[in-house]
């Protein structure tokens, strides 16, 4: 499966320092990110995922470092716009993040109003289809997010994420809080969006499962850093913390299969 | 709907993608991406689908695809189709055919459409509104009478037999956040009103030689009315939307239906110290608005008409007693109560949206300064009555 050729980093962050008061997160922590592949983020809590994540897409300023996606530089000035990169990735926050006072239907409209002209019935179907890509009912359309499960939210969040069909999409786990059938297919919705779209995923997850049906490569946040590899490379590793994820009972359950 | 700061991933150059149907193929080519697809879109509809052969469609010259495209494409096919002719090839590059797989496997039907209000009359429309207004509002009125009554008997109940969990730290808080807080701004804006007061008073009693009155005027009228209606005002703008904002918050958050299911009662943990908090400092609050509104008026009479200390204090003594004060001050508790229980009741009644912590937030305001008016105007009645 594996390119020979010279692969294009879509990610590249370089000596990024991260922390909160006294403490230091991340430490001249170091990633590339290839195109067109599922790189899945692990760590124990407070090990900063959200926090990388968070700093990749610019909400958090880090202390230092740099950060450059699609070749450009992440701005981190008070009110800087980044136009330009923001139709090229999507993101799937945690709990959806849907606007709470618009339908789903609304809610996956919003880029399409902000950045193109269609016609009112375009983003009518654009929004059915997208619905219908991330196996919602028809019907979820007129909805207002107060109204769907947890499940759902998240799948009107990752319809909302695909809405101008990103190169790159950014998933801030997003099995946590469903039922194993429901992760199951929102692994499997995933893998086949990636497929089919040739989107490259930066995805944090908790979730053993998810990493070893749909990611390329792992990467461990383990003491202020990152390691990265297959999880056949991570199951040789012998920092404590990866021997621990990987070996311990879940990760046997999770990998032997 | 394009204003002028509008940005946009179109490009406003030359189409980047093409399409032409032929006599029995449709040919498309270039990039089919979300960038061109409202160009496309407008094209599409437009196309002549033409006799009843069946047609192929090459769309192998597609350098780009996404699936704002491939349902534009497919969208054309189903269009040709249902015009009766039968698509008898669907030709993609090869990484592009997964893509329109999965997306033509996907059974789509139309978006459905909200259902919308039935068509009346403009006339019967408003008299529809205002019923339905009525309706909501006597609803309003009825819960907050209900929630009157609660609060009233769980405090009543506090109070004659103080449990071991009246919250005292939160209710000190309260005091704190509603009473010591609030002291600058309305001793700023007592001030101010005891400067305008005496000015304006000033300046119509000199017609009659009568300046001296101003004092009076300045006394009754801050010691009665003004000193308790400003901070009553004051504080449902500051605290009782505080009120509202912060519990409504807490819904949202689920942390009341927390609170609940661990046994907390909400009115015991949440109600009552601010009521009794309130109630506690506005009163204080109410005092130290009429001295500084005493002190803006003496300030002016000095300045202005050149009245000193103790002619002012003279004339002060003569205009009030201690009656006048407390006509001031006994209404402060009915205002604080009113004022932390509308804020309160508002903030259960948040919906799980940001927008409704934002509505319900006006709502308490605009509620507890009309019910403070409203309450204010009846103990001039009352007092009127009495003879006060």
């Amino acid at each position: 499966m594996m390119l020979q050729e010279p692969k294009d980093v879509i990610i590249r962050i370089r000596g990024l320092v991260n922390g909160f008061g006294n403490k230091i997160v991340h430490d001249h922590l170091e990633l590339d990110v290839y195109r067109g592949e599922v790189l899945g983020v692990v760590g124990g809590s407070g090990t900063g995922k959200s926090v990388l994540l968070g700093t990749i897409i610019g909400l958090n300023k880090p202390r230092a470092g740099t950060i450059e996606v699609f070749g450009k530089s992440i701005g981190y000035a008070e009110g800087s716009r980044m136009r330009g990169l923001e139709v090229r990735w999507g993101i799937l926050f945690q709990e959806g993040a849907l606007f709470s006072t618009q339908t789903v239907a609304q809610n996956i409209q919003v880029p399409l109003r902000e950045y193109t002209s269609m016609s009112q019935e375009l983003m009518d179907e654009i929004a059915a289809v997208k619905i219908a890509m991330v196996g919602l009912p028809p019907d979820t359309a007129g909805k207002y997010p107060s109204e769907l499960s947890g499940g759902m939210k998240k799948r009107a969040g990752l319809a909302r994420a695909l809405a101008l069909d990103p190169e790159l999409l950014f998933l801030d786990e997003p099995t946590s809080g469903l039922d194993p059938i429901s992760a199951n297919q929102f692994d499997q919705l995933i893998a086949e969006l990636q497929e089919s779209l040739g989107l490259t995923v930066f995805m944090v997850t908790h979730d053993l499962d998810s990493l070893k049906a749909i990611c390329d490569r792992i990467a461990v946040l383990v003491n202020k850093k990152i390691k990265t590899g297959t999880i056949a490379e991570l199951r040789q590793d012998s920092t404590p913390w990866i021997h621990d994820y990987f070996t311990g009972p879940r990760g046997h359950a999770a990998l032997a299969s | 709907m394009s204003g002028l700061f509008m940005t946009s991933i179109e490009n406003t150059a030359e189409p980047a993608a093409w399409f032409k149907l032929e006599r029995n193929v449709f040919r498309a080519g270039g990039y089919w991406t979300v960038a061109e697809s409202a160009r496309l879109d407008h094209q599409l509809r437009e196309l002549e689908t033409g006799s009843g052969q069946p047609v192929a469609i090459d769309a192998s010259r597609i350098e780009k695809l996404d699936s704002t495209g491939a349902w534009l494409l497919l969208r054309t096919a189903r269009a040709l189709e249902a015009a009766g002719r039968h698509i008898s090839n669907l030709d993609v590059p090869q990484r592009y055919a997964t893509l329109i797989q999965n997306l033509d496997r996907e059974n789509r039907p139309e978006v459905q459409a909200k259902p919308l209000a039935p068509l009346m009359s403009p006339g019967v429309y408003r008299l529809y509104r205002i019923g339905k207004a009525t309706v909501s509002a006597g609803r309003q009125g009825w819960h907050m009478l209900g929630y009157l009554g609660r609060v009233t008997v769980e405090t009543g109940e506090m109070i004659a037999a103080p449990r071991k969990n009246l919250r005292l730290a939160a209710m000190i808080h309260q005091v704190e956040e509603t009473g010591i807080n609030a002291l600058p701004i309305i001793g700023l804006l007592a001030f101010l009103i005891g400067v305008v007061l005496a000015y304006q008073g000033a300046d119509q009693l000199k017609r009659f030689g009568a300046e001296i009155f101003t004092i009076n005027l300045l006394g009754v009228g801050v010691l009665r009315e003004l000193g308790g209606l400003i901070t009553a005002i004051i504080v449902a703008g500051r605290s009782g939307s505080a009120f509202t904002a912060h519990l409504g918050t807490m819904r949202v958050n689920q942390e009341i239906d927390a609170m609940q299911t661990m046994g907390l009662d909400t009115v015991d943990t949440l109600v009552l110290p601010r009521v009794i908090g309130l109630v506690i400092a506005l009163p204080l609050l109410t005092f130290y608005a009429d001295i500084m509104a005493i002190i803006g008026g003496g300030a002016m009479c000095f300045f202005q008409l050149g009245i000193h200390i103790p002619v002012f204090l003279n004339q002060l003594d003569q205009a009030i007693n201690v009656n006048t004060l407390m006509v001031g001050l006994i209404k402060a508790p009915v205002f604080a109560f009113v004022i932390s229980l509308v804020g309160c009741y508002e903030g259960f009644q948040v919906e799980r949206n940001a927008a409704s912590v934002g509505l319900l937030t006006t709502r308490s305001v605009v509620e507890s300064v009309f019910l403070v008016i409203v309450l204010d105007a009846a103990f001039s009645i009352v007092f009127s009555v009495l003879g006060i």
